[in-house]
C-alpha cells in the first residue's frame, strides 16, 4: 500500500496537468478547431480557410495575448472534413473530446449543419466563416454564429440582378443536390419568381459530375435568358464550357461557390462574361483588405475565397475570450453573441440568431480572364 | 427535333467513352474470369499523362491534334507498362487462388492508384489546355464539335480493330482459346502467362485512349475521375454481357444514350415529379431490368461455371 502511494501521487499529477493544458514554460494554451475539406474536389477553398485561422493565430501568438491575466497561446487544431456530412460529424465530436474552446468551421453548409448539434450539445462556440445555407443558424442553436452573408441575403440580392440588372424574363436553374446548392437555388428561385421573372426548367447534377450536356441541352430546348447554377466552381467551369460548345449564349449567373480563380482556370476562355456573386465586401474594398492580402500573399499565395473570413471568425473568438477574462465556453460565449469589433471584412456583430449584421453581397463578372466587381 | 438530335449526339459521344473503357473490363473478364476494379484508374493514368504533355507543349505552338497525339503516344505506353505491371505483381501470384482474393487485390489496387496520382498530381481538379478548335458544326439544328467527331471515329476504329484481331489473328485465336479453357490451350502450346499479359496490356492501351478522350472532352482531370467512369463502364459491360466484346460496345453505347436521354426528358415524361436527378436511377432501373430478363447481358450468352 505505502509503495502505491507515490505512483497514485504521480498519475494524479499527470490528471491535473493534462487538464489545466499546460505547456512546458507555464504558458496557457487556447485550442481553436479549424475544420474545412482538405482533400477532394474542394481541398484548395478549405486549405484557404485553414490558412486564414492560422494566419489569424500567428498574429495573435506574435503579439502577445492575456486574457484574465495569463499569458496565453493560441494552438490550432486542423481537421479534415472531406466536404462529408458523415465525416463532420466525426471529426466535430473528435475536437470535442480534445476539449477546444472554439471553434472555425466548416466550410460547406452541408458540413457545418450536422456538427453544429455536436459543438451546440458540448457548449463550445461555432464560427463558420463560409457556411451560407439560412438553415444552419435557423436552428435555435446559442453557439452557433457565422461571419458570412448568409443565402437568404444572397438569394435576394443575386434574383434582384437577374431581373433587375440583366433583365431576364425566364431563368433555368441547376443545383447539385447539396445543402448549399439547393438551398441557395430555393432562395433565388423563390426571389426571381417574385421578381417577375419565369422559371422554365429546375436541372439537377451532383458534386461530383463532370458531364452537364444532358441537362444543358434539355435546357436549350427551353432558351432561357439566363442559367443559375447553386454549387462549387470544380463543376460550375466545366459546365460553362460545356454550354459556349453547345452554343449556348444565354447569360451564366453563379453564386459564391462558383466565384473563385478556379472557375476561370476549368471553364477557359469560354469563362469570359460569366456572372457570380460573393457575400461581403470585394477585397480591396474590405476595410483591412490590403493588409490582409500582403500579409496571407506573402505566406500562403492567392486568397482563394473565405481565408479573410476564417481569420475575423478566429479573431471573433479570441476578442470574445478576451473581453470576458475567460478561455471557458460557458464564460465567453454571452461576450460573443454582442461582440462588436471591426474586422477585416468589415464590422463583425451578431444577430439574435448568429447570423452576421448587415451581410453585404457584392455581384462580379469575368473580364479579361479574372473576376471584376461590379459596381 | 433539334433537341431530340442533340441528346442523340451527346448519348452517342458518352457511350463510345463508357464502351472503349467497358470492353477493358470485359477482355480481362473473357480470359481470365477476374473483374479488374482498378481499369477505372488506368483510364485516369492515361488521362493525368495526356494532360501533363499537354500542358507541356501548350505553349509550343504545334498543332492543337499533334499536340494531343503526342500526348496520347506519351499515355498508351505509360499505361501498357501500368496494366502489365499490375497484372505481374498484383493478379498473378493469385491466379489459382479463390476467386474474392483477386477481387479484392483489385480494389486494393484501384486505392493505391488513385493515391499515388494524388501525390504525383495533386488533388485538385486540374485544367486541360485548350488545344482544340471548339467551333461546332450545325447539323439538322445539333451541333457537334470536332472532338465528338473525333472520339466516336476513333472509338469505332478501336473497337473494329479489337474485334478483327481477336477473330482473325493467331494471337486472337490463342486469347480465344485460353478463355475457354486455360487448361486445354496449355497443351495446345500456348503460353498462358504472356497471352494474360498482353490481356490486360491491350485493356491497358484502350484505357489510355478513352482517359486521353475523357479529359480533352470535358476539359478537366482528377485523380479520382476513374472511379465513377469505371463503375458506367462495368455497368455496360454487364448490360452488353460481360466477356463479350460486342456486347461491351452495344452496352456502352446503350448507357450512354439512356443517360443523355433520361437527363433529358425524364422531367417532362413524369410530368416534373421525377428531374434529372433521377439520371443515375433509371440507367441502373434499365439495367436491373435486363439483367432480370437476360441475366447473362443482353449479348452475353449462358456458359457453364468454369471450374
Amino acid at each position: 500500500m505505502t509503495m502505491l502511494r507515490p505512483l497514485l501521487a504521480a498519475m494524479a499529477a499527470i490528471l491535473l496537468c493534462s487538464c489545466a493544458k499546460q505547456k512546458p514554460g507555464s504558458e496557457f494554451v487556447v485550442r481553436i478547431g479549424s475544420v474545412a475539406p482538405l482533400t477532394g474536389p474542394q481541398s484548395h477553398l478549405g486549405k484557404d480557410n485553414d490558412n486564414g485561422v492560422r494566419l489569424a493565430a500567428d498574429e495573435i501568438n506574435a503579439s502577445g495575448l492575456v486574457i484574465g491575466g495569463k499569458k496565453m497561446s493560441v494552438e490550432v487544431l486542423s481537421e479534415d472534413d472531406q466536404a462529408d456530412p458523415r465525416t463532420a460529424t466525426i471529426v466535430a465530436q473528435k475536437l470535442v473530446d480534445e476539449g477546444v474552446n472554439g471553434i472555425v468551421g466548416h466550410f460547406n453548409s452541408g458540413t457545418s449543419i450536422p456538427a453544429s448539434r455536436i459543438y451546440s450539445d458540448a457548449g463550445i462556440p461555432q464560427i463558420s466563416p463560409s457556411a451560407t445555407a439560412t438553415t444552419y443558424t435557423g436552428q435555435g442553436f446559442e453557439t452557433t454564429f457565422r461571419v458570412v452573408t448568409n443565402d437568404r441575403q444572397q438569394g435576394e440580392a443575386l434574383a434582384k440582378f437577374a431581373t433587375d440588372t440583366l433583365h431576364a424574363r425566364t431563368v433555368a436553374i441547376i443545383d447539385d443536390r447539396t445543402a448549399y446548392g439547393q438551398g441557395i437555388a430555393d432562395e433565388f428561385e423563390k426571389d426571381a419568381k417574385a421578381g417577375g421573372a419565369a422559371l422554365v426548367a429546375h436541372e439537377f447534377t451532383s458534386d461530383h459530375a463532370t458531364d452537364f450536356t444532358a441537362i444543358l441541352t434539355s435546357i436549350k430546348g427551353k432558351n432561357p435568358d439566363l442559367v443559375f447554377y447553386g454549387g462549387m466552381d470544380a463543376q460550375a467551369g466545366p459546365m460553362m464550357k460545356q454550354m459556349r460548345n453547345l452554343g449556348m449564349k444565354m447569360a451564366f449567373l453563379g453564386a459564391d461557390g462558383s466565384k473563385s480563380p478556379e472557375f476561370i482556370k476549368l471553364a477557359g476562355t469560354a469563362a469570359e462574361g460569366a456572372y457570380a456573386s460573393a457575400p461581403g465586401l470585394p477585397l480591396e474594398k474590405m476595410p483591412g483588405g490590403k493588409a490582409f492580402v500582403e500579409k496571407f500573399t506573402a505566406k500562403y499565395g492567392k486568397i482563394q475565397l473565405y481565408s479573410p473570413y476564417s481569420f475575423d471568425a478566429t479573431m471573433a473568438l479570441v476578442n470574445a475570450m478576451k473581453q470576458a477574462g475567460s478561455v471557458d465556453p460557458a464564460r465567453y460565449l454571452p461576450v460573443l453573441s454582442r461582440i462588436r469589433m471591426d474586422g477585416v471584412t468589415g464590422p463583425i456583430s451578431f444577430d439574435r440568431k448568429g447570423d452576421i449584421l448587415h451581410g453585404a453581397v457584392t455581384l462580379y463578372q469575368v473580364r479579361n480572364g479574372s473576376w471584376t466587381a461590379l459596381p | 427535333m433539334d433537341i431530340f438530335l442533340q441528346q442523340l449526339i451527346n448519348g452517342i459521344v458518352l457511350g463510345s467513352i463508357y464502351s472503349l473503357v467497358a470492353l477493358g473490363y470485359t477482355l480481362v473478364y473473357g480470359i481470365m474470369g477476374l473483374i479488374n476494379f482498378a481499369h477505372g484508374d488506368i483510364v485516369m493514368v492515361g488521362a493525368m499523362v495526356t494532360l501533363t504533355v499537354a500542358r507541356l507543349l501548350s505553349d509550343s505552338g504545334l498543332p492543337g491534334p499533334l499536340v494531343l497525339g503526342i500526348g496520347m503516344l506519351a499515355a498508351i505506353p505509360a499505361c501498357m507498362a501500368v496494366g502489365y505491371l499490375i497484372e505481374r505483381i498484383a493478379y498473378r501470384p493469385l491466379r489459382n487462388a479463390p476467386r474474392l482474393a483477386p477481387l479484392i487485390t483489385a480494389i486494393g489496387v484501384s486505392i493505391l492508384l488513385q493515391n499515388l496520382a494524388m501525390m504525383i498530381w495533386g488533388r485538385e481538379y486540374l485544367s486541360f489546355p485548350q488545344i482544340l478548335p471548339t467551333q461546332t458544326m450545325a447539323v439538322g439544328g445539333a451541333s457537334i464539335s470536332a472532338i465528338q467527331i473525333l472520339i466516336v471515329a476513333s472509338s469505332t476504329i478501336m473497337m473494329a480493330g479489337l474485334s478483327s484481331l481477336i477473330r482473325k489473328t493467331r494471337l486472337g485465336n490463342a486469347m480465344r482459346a485460353t478463355a475457354q479453357n486455360p487448361e486445354v490451350a496449355t497443351l495446345m502450346g500456348v503460353n498462358i502467362n504472356a497471352i494474360v499479359s498482353i490481356t490486360f496490356v491491350l485493356g491497358s492501351a484502350l484505357a489510355a485512349v478513352a482517359g486521353m478522350m475523357v479529359s480533352a472532352y470535358y476539359g478537366i482531370a482528377h485523380y479520382d475521375m476513374g472511379f465513377i467512369l469505371g463503375l458506367k463502364a462495368f455497368t455496360a459491360a454487364v448490360l452488353g454481357g460481360i466477356g463479350n466484346i460486342e456486347g461491351a460496345m452495344l452496352g456502352g453505347l446503350l448507357l450512354g444514350i439512356i443517360e443523355s436521354m433520361g437527363a433529358g426528358y425524364l422531367g417532362t415524361l413524369t410530368g416534373g415529379v421525377m428531374g434529372s436527378n433521377y439520371q443515375d436511377v433509371f440507367a441502373f432501373f434499365v439495367l436491373i431490368l435486363v439483367l432480370i430478363f437476360r441475366p447473362s447481358g443482353l449479348l452475353g450468352e449462358r456458359v457453364g461455371e468454369r471450374p
